[in-house]
């Protein structure tokens, strides 16, 4: 009885929790098949009649407003969203994972200096940096560049795949390394076969998190780069217009561009979890 | 054979920092032969495993079947190893542990099966060879461990404790079972523990470390016996040998802890700081006194294996412990304690100066 009490709590306290979470998701999905006007009538309802006009317009690429039409590039900034993110958590954990390799098995001199300055990236925040490095890149001539973007990018994906990858490789241990060379195969061979093996839940959720931080990211894209090199999260800002905020459009498009990191996160879900609790699903 | 066409260690030396670990180790493993690796925990034995394994850095020179490879990677050196904690793969299934090394050498497949199953025969794992190393028992695991050390055949074998994470039972199975296994490898073999039963098990030889060097390398009845110091005497044996501190008496006999015994011939006097070690074994209890003896009282009895160990205090106040084969006296029973003749270690300045004192009493 009382165990039947103590689930009823559990699964209301769990519905409590669901509904304050996802609630403004599915108002944000109810709003993408509505009209301005139906979004803004007040009180507002849940009466209406859905419509695809604002997934038209993202898709066609053309915006019907009151004051004419306009051009909406959000195809090429969805586009956009999936190259940088990828090609930034790419070369990250390229350069990140023996990066975190190295940390994780060589004490070397100001190892530890340089591991923490990486992280320090993480929490410094990005205005700070970003004055200076518009005009360093305009310098350089990477302003306005996928290049120069990606560049940037690895201040969000380095930190985090360095620092989760690292743990890992600490938790795996050097042993079975040592076991694996003295079988007689070269460094080289050991950490293709073992040390990636053993880490790759880890490099798993770090690229899948340095994934959804790059796509999250709007300040950078937004001084960095124009409009055609920008990414969603940049280009929902063509919905603000001279005509008003086309809110219905705006809704559209989050839908649409949380839709791929959604579904990543669905599928690595498992790798997710035993990446990020580390130790405590050791075999 | 000799130790040159099997594992030869010169000189070996091993710091962290300034912390000299080993100050020139030398040891000969001929093949086919097994060398326990003796030390109390912290001591250095892995360190010179790994030394020679090429895990670590160090001085001094390492050969393998006549081939110097002390400037060699681990990979390069053709030795075999068992860890302490097994360090098996844990992504890869028994089988592909134990192949491992034989990949390595890019044996062909139906040859990689042939000799797989052959060791998981030898080493009664062939039933798990599916599974993965987490679905395994600590002896299986322990088993496919020393498969994989064991699998290219290597001319040398370094084991680390290999015995240390399994449980009482499987420990006593695998004692009798692995010198068996070691002598058919023909494979030189270090073999490190700190159980001095499992150095007598499974050694022809126990090299004692102490101190970055190895004091002592003789076959384990002799480290016994006739420990070299006062060091290996205390750690090679359980319970511990007594240590008593020892004063010449007129007429050529000794005097510790109210026990008398004759001076060896050896030896005219005793220098100030003279020990007397008396291995409990070789303590008997009597009923009533006797020349020699010392009175003592029974403080606690507690049985070891066969035997009953016997905690006694003398009349002068010392501790004894005493390791009796028949029926322990009662606690709190006055008794005498003799020294059975033969067996009195006498130790100076750390050293052992003589053994066998008190043999004359066995005349009398």
């Amino acid at each position: 009885m009382a165990d039947l009490v103590l689930r009823v709590l559990r699964g209301l306290a769990l519905a409590l929790v669901l509904v304050f979470f996802l609630f403004p998701i599915v108002w944000i999905l109810l709003m993408s098949f509505q009209t301005n006007e139906t979004i803004l009538r007040l009180p507002p309802s849940l009466a209406f009649d859905p419509t695809l006009a604002n997934y038209k317009a993202l898709l066609t690429g053309t915006m019907e407003t009151s004051s004419g039409t306009l051009q909406v590039t959000f195809l090429r900034n969805l586009g956009n969203s999936v190259l940088l993110a990828s090609l930034s958590v790419g070369l990250s954990l390229l350069l990140g994972v023996p990066a975190a390799y190295a940390f994780a098995r060589f004490r070397f001199r100001l190892g530890e200096d340089i591991a923490f300055t990486l992280l320090s990236f993480r929490f410094a925040p990005p205005l700070l940096v970003l004055l200076p490095l518009s005009l360093y890149f305009n310098e350089l001539g990477l302003a306005d560049t996928y290049a120069g973007l990606i560049w940037v990018y690895q201040l969000i994906c380095l930190p985090l795949v360095l620092w989760i990858v690292r743990s890992h490789f600490e938790e795996a241990g050097v042993e079975v390394e040592n076991a694996y060379r003295l079988d007689g195969h070269s460094w080289w061979a050991g950490f293709r076969k073992v040390a990636i093996p053993l880490a790759m839940p880890g490099i798993a959720a770090a690229g899948l998190l340095a994934f959804i931080f790059a796509w999250n990211n709007f300040v950078f894209a937004l001084i960095l780069a124009s409009a055609d090199k920008q990414p969603v999260t940049v280009g929902a800002l063509a919905f603000v217009t001279a005509s008003g905020i086309q809110y219905g459009q705006i809704a559209a498009a989050i839908v649409l561009s949380i839709l791929p990191t959604l579904a990543l996160a669905l599928y690595a879900q498992r790798w997710l979890v035993e990446g990020l609790s580390l130790g405590a699903v050791k075999g | 054979m000799s130790a040159a066409e099997g594992l030869l260690i010169r000189g070996l030396t091993a710091a962290f920092g300034k912390r000299e670990v080993l100050r020139g180790v030398d040891l000969a493993v001929a093949p086919g032969e097994t060398v326990v690796l003796f030390g109390p925990s912290g001591v250095g034995k892995t360190v010179l495993l790994r030394a020679v394994a090429g895990l670590e850095r160090a001085g001094g020179e390492v050969s393998v079947a006549g081939r110097e490879v002390s400037g060699l990677p681990p990979e390069a050196r053709g030795l075999g190893m068992a860890f302490q904690n097994f360090a098996l793969y844990p992504h890869l299934p028994a089988r592909e542990n134990i192949a491992s090394p034989l990949r390595a050498r890019r044996l062909p497949e139906a040859e990689i099966a042939r000799r797989v199953g052959a060791i998981a025969a030898l080493l009664r794992i062939g039933h798990v060879l599916d599974h993965a190393p987490r679905e395994l028992s600590n002896g299986q695991k322990q088993r496919t461990a020393l498969a994989r050390a064991l699998a290219a055949e290597p001319r040398a074998l370094l084991l680390d404790d290999p015995l240390r994470n399994v449980d009482a039972k499987l420990r006593y199975e695998m004692r009798l079972e692995l010198p068996r296994l070691l002598a058919r490898s023909g494979a030189a073999a270090i073999y490190v523990t700190q159980d001095y039963r499992e150095a007598m098990a499974l050694g022809q030889r126990v090299a004692v470390l102490l101190d970055g060097r190895i004091v002592q390398d003789a076959p384990p009845e002799e480290v016994y016996d006739q420990p070299a110091t006062v060091e290996v005497a205390r750690l090679f044996g359980d319970p511990p040998i007594n240590l008593l501190s020892a004063e010449s008496l007129p007429g050529g006999r000794l005097r510790a802890a109210g026990l008398e015994v004759p001076l060896p011939d050896s030896l005219r006097a005793l220098p100030p700081d003279a020990q007397l070690g008396l291995r409990p074994e070789h303590l008997s209890l009597l009923p009533s006194p006797a020349p020699g003896a010392a009175p003592a009282s029974v403080v606690a009895v507690t049985p070891l294996h066969e035997r009953q160990v016997v905690l006694l205090r003398t009349a002068s106040g010392e501790e004894l412990v005493a390791s009796l084969a028949g029926a322990a006296p009662p606690v709190g029973a006055a008794v005498w304690a003799a020294a059975e003749p033969g067996h009195a270690l006498l130790f100076a300045g750390g050293q052992r100066i003589a053994h066998g004192a008190g043999r004359e009493v066995a005349a009398a």
